[in-house]
């Protein structure tokens, strides 16, 4: 009897230890990035970071880690990308949730999500083989390796993120709503546009978070398009590089432990702070959405 | 007056709705279609059976297919155990608490971390501190880590899905916790955790940037023979035939290959699991549950 009692017990325990492993992991993360940023800290100092001009490790003149460039290239990709994918995406969540038949639904939203599960580099190639040649062409340039085709293809990959959280949030609008606002004589258009999208706007703008965090985050697509040149990008049509892609080209390159490396972990702190951030955002957006309906 | 120019904002607001809806499905099918259309013609016994020749110019692409089942086979190894018995704490033993909110929060987070962050996370914890060597043992453990929120939340959906009648009634005839669990409440999860486990697989199929420096080889004359050795991976390897090839012109038609093999098993993955979640709530419906 005793010895069932402990069983137990050490089960429990055993699943306990998986779910914190989780926080552990986190946590980790964190803390590696940290304990390897820190000697970049304490050699260059994080202010140098955040206002140095350009990123230049292997300059001749001594090292120059200025954040901005890859900052400002990652800031207008994302933005560029959201700009494309969260119109597109809230009209086809708002299709799928208030418009579509049912055996449409059924279609269309694997379709959705076979978009979600095409691996990033296989993006970034159709980016640079089918992609390039249409931007050069038209809008007159030798490659259209640029921010314009990294903003396109991250559009791609956020539209299935902020379509089904969209589609959630709409979906999860309780059908009184809907009821009352056509029982006052509003037509189906201005029930969907005045009222049910509105009263599912922390959903939308929970989606728009997370989409945000994907296009920060993703590496593979903009490392291939976006033709990898580290000045401050003026235009969509200028080239850029993002954080992403300097670690994933950087840290081949580096010898372990020195300024150079320690400041890719530091690029990887920042990012990491960053998504982190929009994550947290959408969090308490939702979190607060959630309070409201219940 | 107004009534016409609500009407024909009502009108433009359906179109354009639509129109969103179908570029999204054009885009896809475009890409598919793209992929499928060029890389075809690469595709054949040889390609699929033989290593890269002559520089990577020529022959196939059977190491890369190879590293990315062995990857996707440690991921898993290491992943869906983790990931299941977090789900069964988060479900199973605990009521909502302070931990698991934390936990949760975790989860979402850890989703959210940029998988060249887990590249770094990679490097600095399995090689520099463990001082493993870059392997498929160092990349499957990290793209282990980086698939866990998807295996936690899909196992714990299929927890969901168990009604609390099986447990209590499984209680109430004298099982202990555990033993309702794994004899009532896994076997009724089941399909739904290997729903999650597949989309695990899928997700580390694709995922190039964790493994760019815990273990993926530009190029390896041989297969890797343990958990010890390098390995090519097919993402890793259509990334260096698109951009990296000395002759990426020549190329082009095996980096379509490429592209098309990686694309119809990543498809392939997540149809499995639509199919499987699709088949499962229809008898779960149809059992009267």
């Amino acid at each position: 009897m005793n010895y069932r009692r402990f069983k137990e017990r050490a089960i429990a325990l055993y699943f306990a230890g998986n779910g914190v492993a989780v926080i552990i992991f986190l946590l980790a993360i964190l803390a590696l990035l940290w304990q390897n940023s820190w000697p970049f800290f304490k050699e260059v100092g994080p202010l140098k970071l955040l206002t140095d001009h350009q990123w230049n490790p292997t300059s001749y003149f001594g090292p120059i880690f200025g954040i901005r460039p890859m900052l400002v290239s990652t800031l207008m990709v994302t933005g560029g990308a959201l700009a494309l994918a969260f119109p597109l995406g809230v009209a086809c969540a708002a299709y799928l949730g208030k418009m579509a038949f049912s055996w449409e639904r059924e279609i269309l939203k694997p379709i959705v999500e076979i978009l979600a599960g095409i691996p990033s580099v296989v993006i970034g190639f159709f980016g640079l083989v089918v992609l390039n040649p249409i931007i050069a062409r038209v809008f007159n340039l030798s490659n259209g390796l640029n921010i314009l085709n990294g903003s396109i293809l991250l559009a791609i990959m956020a539209l299935p993120t902020i379509i089904s959280l969209t589609e959630d949030a709409i979906t999860a609008i309780p059908r009184s709503f809907e009821d009352a606002s056509l029982a006052l004589g509003a037509t189906s258009w201005q029930t969907l546009w005045r009222v049910i999208l509105p009263a599912a706007k922390s959903g939308i703008a929970a989606a728009f978070m997370l989409g945000m965090g994907r296009a920060i985050g993703e590496t593979m697509t903009v490392l291939m398009v976006m033709g990898n040149v580290l000045s401050l990008p003026s235009s969509f049509l200028d080239p850029g590089m993002t954080m992403t892609a300097v670690i994933a080209i950087e840290l081949g390159e580096v010898p372990f432990n020195t300024t150079h490396y320690y400041a890719l972990f530091a690029v990887g702190l920042v990012l990491f702070i960053m998504t982190f951030l929009v994550n947290l955002t959408s969090d308490i957006i939702l979190n607060r959405f959630q309070g409201v309906e219940k | 007056m107004r009534v016409t120019n609500g009407k024909l904002h009502e009108k433009l607001g359906y179109f354009l709705f639509r129109m969103s809806m179908l570029l999204v499905i054009a885009i896809v099918f475009y890409i598919t279609f793209d992929i499928v259309s060029k890389g075809i013609g690469s595709i054949n016994w040889q390609f699929l059976t033989d290593r890269p020749r002559d520089g990577m110019t020529a022959g196939g692409i059977f190491p890369a297919i190879i590293g990315t089942v062995y990857l996707t086979i440690l991921t898993t190894l290491v992943s869906v155990p983790l990931g299941v018995g977090a789900a069964i704490f988060l479900n199973e033993y605990s009521r909502e608490s302070f931990l698991t909110r934390i936990i949760r929060m975790a989860l979402r987070n850890l989703a959210g971390v940029p998988s060249i962050v887990f590249g770094l996370f990679g490097v600095a914890f399995f090689i520099q501190y463990m001082g493993l060597r870059p392997s498929l043992l160092a990349a499957g453990l990290t793209m282990g880590i980086l698939t866990l929120p998807v295996t936690v939340t899909a196992s714990e959906e299929a927890l969901k899905t168990v009604p609390a009648s099986f447990r209590q009634g499984a209680l109430a005839l004298g099982a202990s916790p555990w033993q309702m669990i794994r004899s009532i409440v896994l076997p009724q999860a089941m399909p739904g955790m290997l729903t999650g486990a597949i989309l695990g697989l899928a997700r580390a199929a694709g995922e190039t940037a964790p493994i760019l420096f815990t273990g993926a080889a530009f190029f390896l004359p041989f297969l890797p023979n343990s958990i010890h050795s390098q390995f090519m991976a097919l993402p890793y390897h259509l990334y260096i035939l698109a951009t990296q090839h000395h002759a990426i012109s020549r190329v082009r038609p095996l980096a379509y290959g490429t592209a098309l093999v990686l694309l119809l098993l990543v498809i392939l993955l997540n149809g499995a699991a639509i199919i499987l979640r699709f088949y499962y709530r229809n008898k779960m419906r149809k059992g009267g549950i």
